[in-house]
């Protein structure tokens, strides 16, 4: 997990209002976070699937990188400032669009993954030679530390970690969130705009971490926290918890970085073969790119695969996975999914087991426990595309 | 009948030399929604303090202790299909097992209500 507890815990500026809302809370990435509120896991989960729940993700790393020159507008800046950070991660960030987000990793010199992060080219025409970065809370300083250290002296990394960086998720957030940002409701899957409230500039973007619809959006820690006040009114938003978070986005499929990623885990094991796009395939030119491509080529030893309990006993991270009494994996992310209403998990099995249908036993309790290789997502997304 | 209650949140309601054990409301109330419950098998022995049964919430699996030592004489079947009874009903319908205590002298380690109220109100 990547769950750090600390006696010296960080607060994010929201933490006065998860007091008020009755906020069970938790250390997590360094932060005193909410795991719960009043309602409960299993009814925060599915209130965030049938109206919109709002989560406080202040404690991730959003960040921007600016090319050092100053160069702000123009297509070459954008190329410019691609071609600085497509050495750290495999996807194709040149051929972004503006207001374009994408999904990547950061790799080591063996391919493992380091973190998994969203990058952004931002929409307005003088802000070219920048890249709007979200990193794993867990993984800021580690990851800051690379870009600083790597593209010391061509880029310039701004934090933005003091602000509110929230989600507001579910078939609800577009009609709320529009009501405040009429233009949000413009945005399509993955994409991202600056947008103005009050006079206080917001970058929104349509992404998130449940499988839904829905918005991440970034402020200053007053317009922030004043915007998420002015949501939290509205009949359909709820405040959720890490716990539902974790169980949505189980559901999902998504990875969970530290259970599901971590440094041995290629991309191509983790079934992100998906961000490496094709002209980085052909022109490579990022870290461990013999492996990863070897992987692409011949398949990978082993793969993340979704895990389906046939029976009611939840199967958590750690589980070992064995077929016909030998072992072939581990589970590495497992609970119960409140919107299948049942157990879910996902979890990494030898290449030869992994297609879905595969009968495979989990050893929980030092019990075997039937169960079989399932194809993610568990719940069908929900995104607009 | 009396009920008796230990630091880790099992009741057991005491008839003669049997008595009916499960988790507490406080208990349940912490956990969350259970989703799971592993029972033992009846006739299995159990020291007092030993894991006899596990509860799964949304958020985490946890050990359920034996209040005292002794046998299990019967498991409660309706957790098997419906564990959500223990979010619902922890001190009434949900006990988990009937056990034939080896010891009935162990009950003077236990809590009574008022104790375990008072232990309860403290945390």
């Amino acid at each position: 997990m990547a769950d750090t507890s600390s006696e010296t815990s960080r607060r994010t500026a929201l933490h006065a209002l998860h007091v008020e809302q009755g906020a069970k809370l938790v250390p997590f990435a360094g932060y005193d976070m909410p795991v719960q509120f009043s309602a409960g896991v299993k009814e925060e989960h599915l209130w965030t699937r049938t109206q919109a729940g709002l989560f406080d993700v202040s404690h991730m790393g959003p960040c921007f990188l600016t090319l050092a020159s100053g160069i702000r507008h123009g297509a070459g800046a954008h190329e410019e400032i691609a071609a600085l950070i497509e050495t750290l991660v495999p996807s194709d960030i040149k051929g972004l669009k503006p207001g374009q987000a994408r999904l990547t990793v950061l790799l080591n010199e063996t391919g493992g993954i380091l973190d998994d992060l969203i990058i952004t080219r931002p929409y307005e025409e003088d802000r070219q030679g920048e890249l709007y970065i979200v990193v794993n809370g867990a993984m800021k300083d580690q990851d800051w530390g690379i870009f600083e250290t790597a593209l010391a002296g061509k880029a310039v990394l701004t934090r933005a970690d003091d602000g509110v960086l929230f989600a507001l998720q579910g078939p609800k957030a577009e009609i709320v969130l529009g009501a405040h940002f009429p233009e949000c409701t413009g945005l399509k899957f993955m994409e991202s705009r600056r947008m103005v409230l009050d006079g206080e500039t917001f970058v929104v973007s349509r992404c998130g971490y449940t499988g839904e619809d829905g918005f991440e959006v970034l402020g200053s820690a007053a317009a922030g926290t004043a915007l998420v006040r002015l949501l939290l009114n509205d009949p359909c938003v709820r405040p959720i918890g890490l716990g539902a978070r974790d169980s949505l986005r189980l559901e999902a499929g998504l990875c969970l970085y530290g259970s599901d990623l971590a440094p041995d885990i290629s991309p191509v094991e983790a079934g992100l073969a998906w961000v490496i796009q094709k002209r980085r395939r052909e022109t490579g030119g990022f870290p461990g790119v013999s492996r990863i491509l070897r992987e692409l080529k011949d398949g990978p030893a082993r793969k993340r695969v979704g895990i389906q309990p046939l029976e009611r006993a939840p199967a958590r991270e750690g589980t070992e996975v064995y077929v016909d009494g030998a072992p072939v994996g581990l589970v590495t992310s497992g609970g119960f999914g409140p919107s299948v209403d049942a157990p879910v998990a996902m979890g990494y099995v030898a290449a030869a087991q992994a297609a879905p249908g595969t009968k495979i036993d989990l050893m929980v309790r030092g019990k075997a426990r039937p169960a079989e290789v399932a194809p993610l997502p568990f719940i069908p997304a929900r995104y607009k595309r | 009948m009396t009920t008796y209650y230990t630091k880790d949140h099992e009741w057991i309601r005491v008839d003669g030399d049997t008595g009916m054990v499960g988790i507490t409301a406080y208990a349940a109330g912490q956990l969350g929604d259970v989703v799971y419950v592993e029972l033992p098998e009846t006739g299995a022995k159990f020291a007092r303090g030993d894991d006899f049964a596990v509860v799964e919430s949304v958020k985490a699996a946890s050990d359920v202790y034996a209040p005292v030592s002794g046998a299990v004489l019967e498991v409660n079947s309706v957790l098997t299909e419906a564990p959500e009874k223990v979010s619902e009903a922890a001190e009434s319908e949900a006990w988990f097992v009937r056990v034939k205590l080896a010891d009935t002298g162990e009950l003077t380690e236990l809590m009574d209500e008022a104790a375990y109220a008072a232990f309860c109100k403290g945390l």
